[in-house]
């Protein structure tokens, strides 16, 4: 018998496969086989922390047990899908699809299909969020759509529309209030209030590029864990080496400090003091750590050839990051930057630890 | 690779650089199998019965309105037209 809180699954993108690990001891536990394509997996957690919900490109939903190292289930339910979101309840699981574009809605305990919102349209972006809600944005349209699943068999759906061009990435601040959509097609992003969705989106950082031609973006940004500390918000300027800070009480642009490359994960260390950033191609061996008082960066870190990704403790006295190109997951001790360990995986990309289970919005 | 103009064909290690660059780089929109995400799917049967060479423009060049970059900085002509010959024939298994 064990408890799940110190538990962690790492994604494997090529072998279809995931690590489990723990964080106490800082080691591998287990390897769970059958996942299928997981190029941009993503995964949330069951409120109790024991299971995961994994979301692979080829559209399978698979629910594994982090107890039993295993599949319990397992449904393929698109042709391309791209992520997805537990309901506020633990009880409804909403996966984001390209292909056909769409969200599809199931029972969390048996992942029997509930519902499906057809959108036309490539959904990312896609979140929980209070009321037993979730909120996704629609790539070719530009709308932002806030689906109530209260009854989910009957799901009710609110379009906010011209929210702005090609919205790529989305995600709710970590108070649930606010709603976020990166914007690759316009300098800017749009911003829903969820106190108050009827008044619409508003643009905030409209023409942060200030006219000058943006860089060839060469990976998105991600937002799913973008930070938020310290009443700023770090958001990724597109196609720019360059994060932009954000007064959350206003939401008008705070400054904007120039780092190694275009980022791609902003991730707030617990405590709101620093944000460690890592970057697209071909700029991803670097981690950068940006200091929010004082706006400077404070240490940089080559971790390894093509970082993907990076996730925090939850109390913030380990961050582990994945780099792909030399199959590695290296854990630091974020106070020291002192290498903790290193535990071998096949290209791994995304880290997640349990203790999302408990946070709106993973 | 039948089909693949045996003077394009680079030499290893680059051959393997570019075979992981489509795989994975590329693979961050078109998916590591190439049968799409926000990119579009680009298996054999979806490229088909596109123009080689307007492939191997958009690969050096991007496409404008589009999220797909210019790749002529980290690719020369004729390693463009490689990758296109690649995708054609399909990515081979690892």
């Amino acid at each position: 018998m064990r408890g799940t809180g110190d538990l962690g699954l790492i994604v494997e993108r090529a072998a279809g496969r995931v690590k489990l690990v723990e964080t106490t001891g800082r080691s591998e536990l287990a390897s769970i086989d059958g996942l299928g394509d997981l190029s941009h997996a993503s995964l949330v957690y069951s409120r109790d922390g024991r299971y995961a919900y994994v979301f692979g490109r080829d559209g399978g939903l698979s629910k594994v047990d982090l107890l039993r190292a295993s599949v319990e289930r397992r449904v393929i339910q698109a042709g391309n899908s791209i992520g997805g979101a537990i309901s506020q309840d633990g009880r409804l699981i909403a996966v984001a699809n390209y292909e056909p574009g769409g969200v599809r809605i199931f029972d969390a305990a048996t992942l029997e299909p509930l519902a499906e919102v057809s959108t036309g349209a490539k959904v990312v972006g896609i979140t929980d969020a209070s009321g037993n809600r979730f909120v996704f944005s629609l790539f070719e349209a530009g709308e932002i759509w806030i689906v109530d699943a209260s009854v989910p068999r009957a799901p009710r759906v609110e379009k906010i529309r011209n929210v702005g061009k090609q919205p790529y990435d989305g995600f709710v601040t970590p108070d649930g209030r606010h709603y976020i959509a990166g914007l690759f097609g316009e300098d800017g992003l749009a911003l829903v209030d969820l106190w108050n969705p009827e008044a619409g989106a508003r643009r905030i950082l409209a023409g942060y590029g200030r006219g000058a031609e943006p860089m060839p973006v060469y990976k998105m940004p991600h937002l799913r864990g973008w930070a938020v500390a310290g009443g700023l918000a770090v958001l990724p300027a597109i196609g720019r080496n360059e994060v932009l800070l954000v007064d959350t009480a206003t939401w008008r642009e705070a400054g904007r400090i120039t780092v190694h490359g275009q980022p791609v994960f902003a991730i707030a260390q617990p405590g709101g003091r620093r944000v460690w950033v890592n970057f697209a191609f071909p700029d991803n061996d670097t981690v950068q750590v940006i200091d929010l008082p004082t706006r400077r960066i404070v240490k940089e870190l080559k971790p390894g050839r093509a970082v993907l990704h990076m996730e925090f403790t939850a109390r913030g006295e380990q961050v582990w990051i994945s780099s792909r190109d030399d199959d590695a997951v290296i854990v630091y001790d974020p106070a020291s930057f002192a290498e903790l360990a290193r535990i071998r995986a096949e290209k791994p990309s995304g880290i997640f630890l349990t203790s999302r289970a408990f946070m709106t919005g993973f | 690779m039948a089909a693949a103009d045996a003077a394009h064909v680079p030499a290893e290690p680059r051959r393997g650089e570019l075979v992981n660059m489509v795989r994975q780089d590329c693979g961050s929109c078109h998916g590591l199998t190439m049968k799409g995400g926000l990119g579009p799917a680009l298996l054999p049967s979806n490229i088909a019965a596109k123009d080689p060479e307007q492939l191997r423009f958009v690969i050096l060049h991007g496409r404008r309105g589009t999220p797909m970059p210019p790749w002529s900085r980290f690719l020369s002509d004729a390693e463009a037209a490689w990758v296109v010959d690649l995708l054609r024939a399909g990515l081979p298994r690892d």
